[in-house]
């Protein structure tokens, strides 16, 4: 994708737009500062444009632009069926094995065409790693389940230090240190999703998917797992489906509210609004927005 | 009351009319069935008793450890050989089969695919003594090597066909999480998919060995002319085996020869029974340790 422009400024429709000039200073001043290197222009991660998805006749998502930015949290809230997830997936090619999955318009992935024809799934992936809703470790030792990646991508230096580190990354360290070698199967449920995020992050990708990751876990793992999020961030880019408002609000800088859409006839889910997560929750434009974070609806 | 309609709520809560005949038919299907599956047993039962009364005779440490007229050492050696050669070569393709129906092919590949392999269970196995005859020992010469390659078509569709059921088990969240680390496909198979269904998989090659160990029909056209006199496992000549030695020893006419089919048949039931028992027990344990 040479043609691609940093300096370029797509400006999507109404209300989305009015939005984000209103939220643009904020992350380009946090990019400069965490990154440095990169003066003025906050850098987009992905930009998605016009992105529709289908499964066989089904429309599942229309029209979603939106541009998610290094090492800040993004969260993608709405309603059960809105898209949230498929946009998720479709932003490391997971949807590639659904059988019937078509997608239109474009992810640029650090400006590159993350679907065009060259671009291998096994390498998006590596680059871009996911934790899923439900926690699903290997049926391995825990040790296993951090090495086997790295084992397999030719990470086989320092193996230990990597593993640790991975741990530790995950808050999961000082809990599973003298067991390294039990089966992952024996953790809890908020121990196995932060095993997962481990995993993830073993082999230091450079955005972090997760799919309600908190979502099988009770208050207390929750509250883990956002702390944890807390600290990866800067690290990592991470973009977050969540169904809980008040996780999104805590955890994520930017937030973008998804929503079933009937005006085209069949109802399919589209992004309604994307700001930084103070106006969303505060100042919503839409009134979609508004009646979903006032929980008037949903 | 005609049908249809609703009763009167007032009248006893006893069966009434159609009511008392659907009852009967349904006591009458429950019998039929419990009996059914008495039946099974107790075929089972009279068979594997019948074996043990007359087997038990003739079993003893020289019977079972020398060569004829003594003893069968040398056709449990010839089986030994003939269903590891078999199971070598169907073991193999059994499991790549499995993984292309689960990890490879889509929906339009695998179907035809598993009814070929459906089918090719339901084969009669003088038929494929017949193919292998044809092909591997006529103007050539017996060899256990043929036997094997005949028993190895018929472990295909049940190592593969049971490989299958055991990987559609392994729930499609390992895949994802595999596929989600950026690891190849293949390595994520070699390394994820194939270990967590290696009980199941080895479950089913025993009880295709099992099955495969009393297959007589391709024996007789493959391993049928041997000399029964001492130990070999050469499996470029034709090599003792205990189904086709059942058959002739009971077709003798002598008393101690039929003493003796019986016994053989004794070792065979229970190495088989054994080998099942194990096998089953295997499965559960794996499949006890995907649920959690």
């Amino acid at each position: 994708m040479n043609g691609y422009d940093w300096t370029e400024r797509r400006e999507p429709a109404a209300p989305s737009s009015r939005v984000r000039i209103q939220s643009e200073p904020l992350p380009g001043a946090a990019a400069a500062d965490s990154n440095g290197h990169r003066s003025v222009t906050p850098e987009a991660v992905f930009d998605a444009q016009d992105v529709s998805v289908f499964y066989g006749r089904k429309k599942a998502l229309t029209g979603v632009s939106l541009r998610i930015r290094r090492g800040q949290i993004t969260a993608l809230i709405g309603p059960s069926g809105c898209g949230k997830t498929t946009f998720l997936r479709s932003l490391n090619r997971m949807n590639d094995s659904v059988p019937s999955f078509r997608i239109e318009g474009q992810v640029l992935y650090h400006g590159h065409d993350m679907y065009a024809g060259n671009v291998d799934r096994v390498e998006v992936r590596r680059r871009i790693g996911m934790v899923f809703q439900k926690p699903n470790p290997f049926p391995k030792s825990i040790y296993d389940n951090i090495a086997w990646a790295p084992r397999n991508l030719g990470l086989k230096h320092g193996l230990d230090e990597r593993v640790e580190q991975a741990l530790r990354g995950a808050a999961l360290w000082d809990e599973v240190k003298d067991r390294l070698k039990d089966s992952a199967l024996g953790l809890s449920g908020g121990q196995q999703q932060r095993l997962c995020i481990a995993r993830a992050i073993a082999i230091e990708p450079d955005v972090l998917l997760l799919d309600e990751p908190a979502s099988a876990l009770d208050p207390i793992a929750t509250a883990s797992i956002e702390e944890l999020m807390h600290s990866l961030k800067g690290r990592f880019t991470i973009v977050i489906v969540t169904h809980n408002m008040q996780q999104a609000a805590r955890v994520a800088d930017h937030t973008a509210f998804f929503s079933l859409d009937a005006a085209t006839g069949e109802p399919s889910g589209t992004l309604v609004e994307f700001a930084d997560t103070e106006t969303i929750f505060a100042h919503p434009v839409d009134p979609r927005t508004r009646d979903y974070v006032s929980g008037r609806f949903g | 009351m005609s049908s249809g309609a609703i009763p009167d709520p007032s009248a006893p809560l006893t069966p009434s009319g159609n009511l008392r005949r659907r009852q009967i038919f349904s006591k009458a299907t429950e019998y039929g069935a419990t009996t059914a599956a008495i039946l099974a047993i107790v075929v089972l039962g009279i068979v594997v008793y019948t074996v043990v009364a007359r087997g038990a005779k003739a079993l003893n440490l020289d019977f079972v450890f020398t060569a004829a007229p003594t003893g069968i050492g040398p056709e449990l050696l010839g089986t030994g050989v003939i269903v590891l050669v078999a199971t070598a070569i169907a073991m193999p393709l059994g499991v790549l089969i499995a993984l292309f129906l689960t990890e490879y092919a889509g929906n339009r590949a695998a179907g035809p695919i598993r009814h070929t392999l459906d089918l090719m269970n339901g084969l009669p196995s003088i038929i494929i003594g017949l193919f292998i005859f044809g092909l591997l020992v006529d103007h050539k010469q017996q060899s256990g090597l043929a036997a094997a390659v005949a028993l190895a078509i018929i472990e295909l569709p049940l190592i593969a066909r049971g490989s299958q059921e055991i990987l559609l088990l392994v729930p499609n969240s390992m895949r994802e999480a595999a596929d989600a680390l950026g690891v190849a496909r293949w390595r994520s198979v070699l390394g994820v998919i194939l270990p967590s269904a290696l009980g199941g998989i080895v479950t089913s090659t025993v009880l295709a060995v099992a099955r495969a160990a009393g297959e007589t029909a391709p024996l007789i056209f493959a391993s049928s002319v041997f000399d029964a006199s001492r130990f070999s496992i050469n499996p470029l000549e034709a090599l003792p085996n205990v189904p086709v030695t059942i058959y002739t020893l009971s077709e003798e006419g002598n008393p101690e020869g039929f003493t003796q089919a019986w016994g053989l048949s004794l070792l065979l039931v229970s190495l088989i029974l054994l080998a099942s028992l194990g096998a089953r027990a295997l499965l559960a344990r794996s499949k006890r340790k995907m649920a959690s």
